[in-house]
């Protein structure tokens, strides 16, 4: 009971967060109210039992994902210094299309699972994990660092060559 | 809990993040937007990872959920970097600012 009331708690918070986070005029004000929605989507972890996770969503998410959004923002400032945060003309059909999803995708839910239960939380410790990522899921894990290194390189690769003028033939 | 109370605060959070990425001007805010509808399937994931007796022994849902993690920090990385070239490249990162590639 206390976990159900907890958890509609921390989803009343996210749900607005969320909401102020893609519609706030200033785009700090945005980037930092995606940090609070962050947050309590890892209390949800908590709740469901995914500690380790909870843990990874704080430290990469709030900790690398949100500083680097920030980083962006400020490098990414008009000279005259407004920053700016309009809306595409889009927007109205924005706005339905999320509107679609959400009512589809709850709908497909409710249709679904509606009468399920989570029965007590999860196992989620770093043991159960870390035995069943290096047990069952290598090959994707070996693959995955693969992945982040080749963001990396590419990252500096597209960095460094958006700085030079000329490319020099050697 | 009933298992519909995480995937309803997903499916919500989902229409919020979609409408974040189309409607927003700044390419940077459009990446908040994938930010939360990534969110969104992570926590899906995890969900069904502890309310199915199945997965219990390998924890498929939160492993793909760790590497959504991982691979949603690789992408942020490279996708601001696209976007710090495109503001040195035009002054600018208005998503209708920049139709033309050249």
């Amino acid at each position: 009971m206390i976990v159900q009331s907890l958890f509609v708690v921390l989803a009343a918070i996210t749900v607005t967060s969320a909401v102020l986070a893609v519609v706030s005029k200033q785009v700090v004000h945005a980037a930092l109210w995606l940090v609070v929605t962050l947050g309590a989507i890892a209390g949800c972890f908590l709740l469901l039992g995914a500690e380790l996770l909870a843990w990874v969503q704080v430290l990469v998410y709030v900790g690398a994902v949100v500083v680097l959004l920030v980083f962006a923002l400020m490098l990414t400032r008009s000279p005259t210094g407004a920053l700016s945060a309009e809306v595409t003309k889009n927007q109205p059909i924005a706005a339905v299309l999320g509107v679609l999803a959400a009512l589809g995708m709850g709908a497909t839910f409710i249709a679904g699972f509606g009468t399920d239960r989570i029965e007590g939380s999860g196992d989620g410790s770093a043991t159960a994990l870390g035995t069943a990522i290096f047990t069952h899921w290598v090959l994707a894990f070996e693959v995955l660092s693969v992945v982040l290194l080749a963001a990396l390189v590419a990252a500096i690769a597209i960095s460094h060559s958006a700085g030079d003028v000329s490319v020099e033939e050697d | 809990m009933p298992i519909l109370f995480p995937l309803l605060l997903s499916a919500l959070l989902f229409g919020v993040g979609l409408y974040g990425a189309l409607a927003r001007r700044n390419a940077v805010l459009s990446l908040i937007g994938v930010e939360l509808m990534l969110n969104a399937v992570t926590l899906q994931l995890v969900a069904f990872d502890v309310a199915l007796p199945a997965t219990r022994s390998d924890h498929t849902g939160q492993t793909f959920a760790l590497f959504i993690i991982a691979i949603a920090a690789a992408e942020i990385g490279l996708g601001l970097a696209i976007v710090l070239a495109l503001f040195r490249a035009r002054g600018t990162v208005d998503v209708d600012d920049v139709e033309r590639v050249s």
